[in-house]
């Protein structure tokens, strides 16, 4: 087949639907065209040569979100892969240098939505360092915030597990997945009030203390959320459809994370025990005993192990962490230092969560410097020392980095996020390029990309 | 040049015999009013923003050692320290009120260097490179615009992490709004290749040299780059298959 010059591109007004056969390809080739985008010039590209370029989303079911992924495919290979992005970008950081360093967490909470507590606590933790007050965070605070992340990455684990067995078809492995994953937001709930978007870790501590009876409804939950995971594990590992689909396929090497600053459990999968939590040890991380666990395999298939084995983990560190809110009730959440302490005293009213109206009650009738006080904290905020600073934490999907500028104001003068799906997406050339079609769905899904942190 | 010379050029020379801040900014009044809106009275304060200065010696840690092993190395590669790295700072906010160069960093110190743009590729591979460095692995690449900071508006902010000796260090390169460009590091740190299409989508900092500086958030046509101090939040009107969205602001009102 020739391939006819393109001296003149389509007239404007040409049908930009589907349409019949292009004279391109000569009558005896059937095709359809798509448009929109730059879709016309990559199709141009690759006409006359024996490929086909293939678009895969944005809006397609198994790329987690609004992934577009274009394809060129030559049979049933991958030649060449390429991510577009974007398409979720809200523009957060920047809303974030308009809004106060508290209000803050409100945002960074809807960057990776299964996620919300990492952000919110590597956020806080970063602020919390630029004020100098680091070791004066109570030490309860510390362990809610150890107890809700951990809780964060098993239900963001299940997510990746559940809906990575679902685009292989195994329905059963996503409702058990999501099944699990109602068990923890449950607790979520209990806590924070909300299933996620909770801006619960608050700059100084957390907004409020763990309710009555919350270490009990945790330890109930637990031995179910742990048979759920026995019974993913049962219905993946062993299942040699299961296997020899993901063996083998998306292998990434140790020298090519480095390259492609992959962190998290594809790192691990290549045999590296990189973790934050370890390595840079925050909120007391150094405290809990706890194994990082690693493969050498490098592919797909060791990574759902290890996101099975990272649950295990998790719980463990879960249960210390109930031991040690037993051991410390009634122990202050939040700083001590009013000027940083958010002022609110929440309550559970019988419309459900919100202040104290002894809290108002007080505040209005009996201290007008008090209500002066709040109401300053409340609009205007408390001041950060002009400053930059650096913080990651191990978010399920690898490093998440924070990077904080505050120019001694109210607000923060730039608040960037290095969202680890962000930077793993890069990989996915390497993963997809020379496998199968049907492999890159599998490699995709290995990477566990989160679109609302890629795009933030 | 040896390590002793290269440390004197980061202070800035023995002429400056106290570090002092770094000034970006002077901003007056409070609550954004200026002019004759500003009925708060607060329209003459001045606030001056400023940033941590170049650190004197020691650094503590192992800041000295990291330094001075980087001096060392660009020295035998023919590069002079202090042309590479304009300025050292050690940020530890838990010792800012006393600065005492006596006493160590607290643990929550971070060490940034100010690297001249044309140097910024050599220091990154002497970085990664060297065995007593190994800063292996980048974490990508934040911009920061400031405006008032004249010839050196745009910031690109690099921060590396080396797993071999659980270190981290920040590199900051600066240029200027008229110019803004920056060597690409993707060479060193293939990661950076995405990062450094965000920060120029955002802040519009041409990464010379890079495989494909594309807009990797916005839309491809999109004018102007958003993160950038000059440019409001919303307001912006966004046209979508032929129609037009109103900024928020102007839309119709219900009420």
């Amino acid at each position: 087949m020739t391939a006819p010059a393109h001296d003149s591109p389509p007239a404007p007004h040409a049908a930009r639907s589907t349409r019949p056969p292009s004279e391109d390809y000569g009558p005896s080739v059937p095709g359809f065209e798509a448009s929109g985008g730059d879709w016309d010039e990559i199709a141009r590209e690759a006409i006359g040569e024996e490929r086909i370029v293939v678009n895969m989303g944005p809006q397609h079911p198994s790329t987690h979100g609004v992934l577009r992924l274009m394809l060129e495919i030559d049979g049933e290979t991958v030649t060449e892969a390429r991510c577009g992005i974007g398409y979720l970008h809200t523009g957060i950081e920047k809303n974030m240098e308009f809004r106060t360093w508290t209000q803050g967490t409100t945002f960074c909470t809807r960057m990776d939505y299964l996620a919300p507590l990492f952000q919110e606590t590597a956020y806080c933790l970063g602020t919390e360092r630029l004020l100098g007050i680091t070791d004066d965070v109570p030490e309860r605070a510390s362990v809610i915030r150890v107890l809700m992340m951990e809780l964060n990455r098993v239900a963001s684990h299940l997510v990746c597990l559940g809906t990575g067995g679902n685009e292989m078809g195994a329905t059963t492995v996503m409702t058990i997945g999501f099944t699990a994953r109602e068990e923890i937001l449950r607790l979520f709930e209990a806590i924070t009030g909300l299933r996620m978007n909770h801006a619960y870790v608050r700059p100084g501590g957390v907004a409020t203390d763990a309710p009555e009876g919350f270490t009990d409804q945790v330890r109930a939950a637990l031995p179910k959320v742990r048979g759920y995971l026995g019974q993913l594990g049962d219905l993946m590992l062993a299942n040699p459809i299961f296997r020899s689909r993901l063996t083998d396929v998306g292998v990434l090497n140790l020298a090519g994370c480095f390259a492609l600053g992959i962190t998290g459990p594809v790192l691990r999968s290549a045999g590296h025990p990189y973790d934050v939590r370890k390595t840079f040890p925050y909120s007391g991380y150094e405290t809990y005993d706890f194994d990082v666990p690693t493969d050498t395999a490098a592919d797909s298939y060791s990574r759902v192990v290890l996101r099975l084995e990272e649950c295990y983990q998790s719980l463990k560190i879960v249960e210390q962490c109930l031991q040690r809110l037993d051991d410390t009730v009634g122990a202050p959440v939040m700083v001590a230092d009013k000027k940083v302490a958010w002022p609110a005293q929440l309550s559970v009213g019988s419309d459900g969560q919100g202040n104290s109206l002894d809290h108002i009650r007080q505040i209005m009738g009996t201290s007008m410097e008090a209500l002066i006080h709040h109401f300053k904290l409340v609009t205007e905020g408390f001041g950060v020392p002009a400053g930059q600073t650096w913080q990651t934490v191990e978010h399920p999907r690898g490093e998440l980095g924070v990077h904080l500028v505050s120019d001694g104001g109210t607000r923060p003068y730039r608040a960037h996020f290095r969202d680890p799906s962000f930077n793993n997406l890069q990989a996915v050339s390497v993963l997809c390029e020379g496998g199968q079609v049907a492999d890159v769905v599998v490699a995709v899904a290995s990477l566990d990309p989160v679109l609302g942190g890629v795009d933030r | 040049m040896t390590p002793d010379e290269g440390r004197e050029v980061a202070r800035g020379g023995h002429d400056l015999p106290e570090p002092t801040a770094e000034l970006v900014a002077e901003r007056t009044g409070m609550f954004g009013a200026h002019g004759t809106g500003d009925t708060s009275g607060y329209g003459g304060l001045v606030r001056t923003v400023t940033m941590p200065p170049a650190a004197a010696r020691p650094y503590g840690s192992w800041f000295d050692e990291a330094v001075d092993v980087l001096a060392e190395v660009l020295g035998e590669q023919g590069v002079t320290f202090g042309d590479a790295v304009e300025r050292v700072t050690v940020f530890d906010p838990r010792r800012r009120d006393d600065v005492d160069p006596g006493t160590d960093p607290s643990d929550d110190a971070e060490l940034t260097l100010y690297v001249a743009r044309e140097h910024l590729v050599p220091v990154c591979q002497v970085l990664r490179d060297d065995q007593d460095l190994r800063f292996e692995l980048s974490l990508g690449v934040s911009g920061v615009h400031y405006p008032e900071d004249a010839g050196r508006e745009l910031h690109a902010v690099y921060h590396l992490t080396s797993v071999t000796h659980a270190r981290r260090l920040r590199l900051e390169v600066t240029c200027p709004d008229a110019d803004p460009h920056i060597p690409t590091t993707t060479g060193v740190y293939p990661t950076n290749d995405w990062h450094e299409r965000e920060t120029w989508d955002f802040f519009g900092i041409v990464f010379d040299g890079h495989p494909g500086l594309a807009r990797i958030e916005m839309p491809d046509d999109w004018p102007g780059h958003p993160q950038r101090k000059d440019y409001p939040l919303g307001g912006i009107p966004v046209e979508y298959k032929g129609a037009t969205v109103p900024p928020p602001d102007t839309r119709r009102q219900y009420s």
